[in-house]
């Protein structure tokens, strides 16, 4: 089984948020996409409204478009995953997550278990 | 998503077998087929180092028969059909007949008179209307055994050492592109030294109502189960042509590297064949970002072709990507893939880009 944290919420597009503003893909996602050989992260400064496209994840077969799950500026973003992109496999909420936003208004989102159930 | 209404997938007669071993289903070409078990890159390096087998029963088979099965042959493929000996099997080519392929099909010969040709998958009709509209004039009879077999592809440099305690035949004996029948497992199947991932391996027809016993069997020695992520990573890697990416009924088969399929014979397709093609297959490597089907190929800037294939090569560990571009550029050294918008630079490399 896959591994939900009781304290993110969780995007239907299966990104993640932080009560700090930091946004990942979950462990479901990452397993779904399979090895993740590159990501395309966003670029510092840029402000976004939840649902756009923020960034793209690699695996070795597809390309897959990341939401932000929250509307706001981006003000960093994961720079290990340059050099370590398996990161998002191995640890989707710790090493692996893609940038942090100073987050302004959360979009539609769900609690673990609402996650959990809909992936299931 | 569409609205159209869809016919339903096609199932292969391992397909209980596939949700047994928890494979992720995908449709391809009509069917309802494993895209992966325990992970794309498991199941690549599996064939790579070791042994892995594919479900390929979705491909069709036609037998052709009669005392003019090679001159119908000959006439509509662009391979020399004559050279192929009982028990050997040969690539070639379905020429069409304004231009590009029908297909790209394997042709296996059993004996004088008798051949069993195998298909693409996504083709199966297309092909056997085609074929069916060439019959005139020849002492010929095709028969559509799509459904009598289960094809299984035991690929691996351990896949003799593994089959060779289960069968009857000493397959040290068997050359690349030998085709023979057989007891594996007690069963009676027809092998052929073929394959589709730049390894050694086997080719296995079961009958269909066989496949599933011959299939767990396989497992139980020790075979890797490998979907079509890892047969679509293999073969690029191979340098492999794969029909709908780098042949289809529009794209000049000769711009790809594969020339030598085509003989000096009188075809079908042989007045568009005989014209220069436009565009050249080359091979790209990136550095980091992978690059998809579609991808504008550009030359200092200027848009000279697209890319056909592209994946992260499990085995050499950075992209590759096959692409048609002008003939002109096909002898450029640098090229720049565009991205999402931005381009990368991307070097030529001869294909194929793994040899075993």
């Amino acid at each position: 089984m896959t591994n939900t944290p009781s304290d993110l919420k969780y995007a239907a597009s299966h990104e993640w948020l932080s009560a700090d503003g930091t946004v990942g893909i979950t462990d479901f996602a990452q397993e779904q996409l399979g090895d993740v050989v590159y990501v395309e992260l966003p670029e510092v400064g840029r402000v976004i409204e939840a649902g756009e496209t923020i960034a793209v994840v690699e695996s070795v077969k597809t390309a897959s478009d990341i939401y932000a799950p929250a509307s706001g500026t981006v003000v960093a973003v994961n720079e290990d995953l340059r050099g370590t992109p398996e990161l998002v496999n191995s640890a989707p909420y710790e090493g692996g997550w893609l940038f942090k936003l100073d987050v302004t208004g959360e979009g539609d989102l769900m609690d673990a278990g609402a996650y959990t159930s809909a992936n299931n | 998503m569409t609205d159209t209404p869809q016919e339903p997938l096609k199932r292969t007669p391992l397909h209980a077998a596939h949700l047994r071993a928890g494979a992720r289903m995908v449709p391809f070409g009509g069917w309802d087929m494993p895209v992966q078990y325990s992970g794309l890159k498991a199941e690549h390096d599996a064939v790579r180092t070791g042994a892995g087998v594919f479900d390929v029963s979705h491909m069709g088979e036609f037998r052709v028969t009669g005392e003019g099965a090679l001159a119908f042959l000959q006439s509509v493929t662009t391979n020399d059909v004559s050279k192929l000996k009982a028990g050997r099997a040969q690539y070639n080519w379905l020429p069409g007949v304004q231009g590009g392929l029908v297909d790209d099909i394997y042709i296996y010969m059993v004996r004088d008179g008798e051949y069993l040709m195998v298909v693409n998958a996504g083709n199966i009709a297309k092909d056997w209307a085609h074929l069916n509209a060439h019959t005139q004039g020849f002492d010929v009879t095709l028969t559509d055994e799509s459904d009598r077999w289960g094809l299984l592809a035991v690929q691996g440099p351990k896949t003799p050492e593994l089959l060779q305690p289960h069968t009857d035949t000493d397959l040290s004996a068997k050359k690349k592109n030998a085709f023979f029948q057989t007891k594996l497992f007690g069963f009676d199947v027809w092998l052929a030294r073929t394959g589709y991932t730049g390894e050694d391996g086997f080719e296995v027809f079961a009958v269909a109502s066989e496949a599933e016993t011959v299939w767990d069997k396989l497992l139980a020695i020790g075979l890797t189960p490998a979907g079509l992520g890892a047969r679509d990573t293999l073969r690029l890697e191979a340098g492999f042509p794969l029909y709908g990416h780098e042949f289809s009924d529009t794209i000049h088969p000769l711009s790809s590297t594969y020339a030598w399929v085509v003989k000096d014979k009188a075809h079908v397709g042989r007045n568009h064949i005989s014209l220069a093609p436009s565009q050249k297959l080359v091979g790209l490597r990136l550095e980091r970002v992978p690059v998809r089907e579609g991808y504008p190929v550009k030359v200092a800037g200027q848009v000279v072709g697209h890319v056909t294939s592209g994946t992260s090569s499990p085995t050499l560990g950075h992209p590759i990507a096959m692409a048609l571009v002008e003939a002109a550029y096909a002898t450029a050294e640098t090229f720049e893939v565009e991205v999402r918008g931005k381009d990368h630079p991307a070097t030529r490399m001869e294909l194929p880009f793994y040899k075993a």
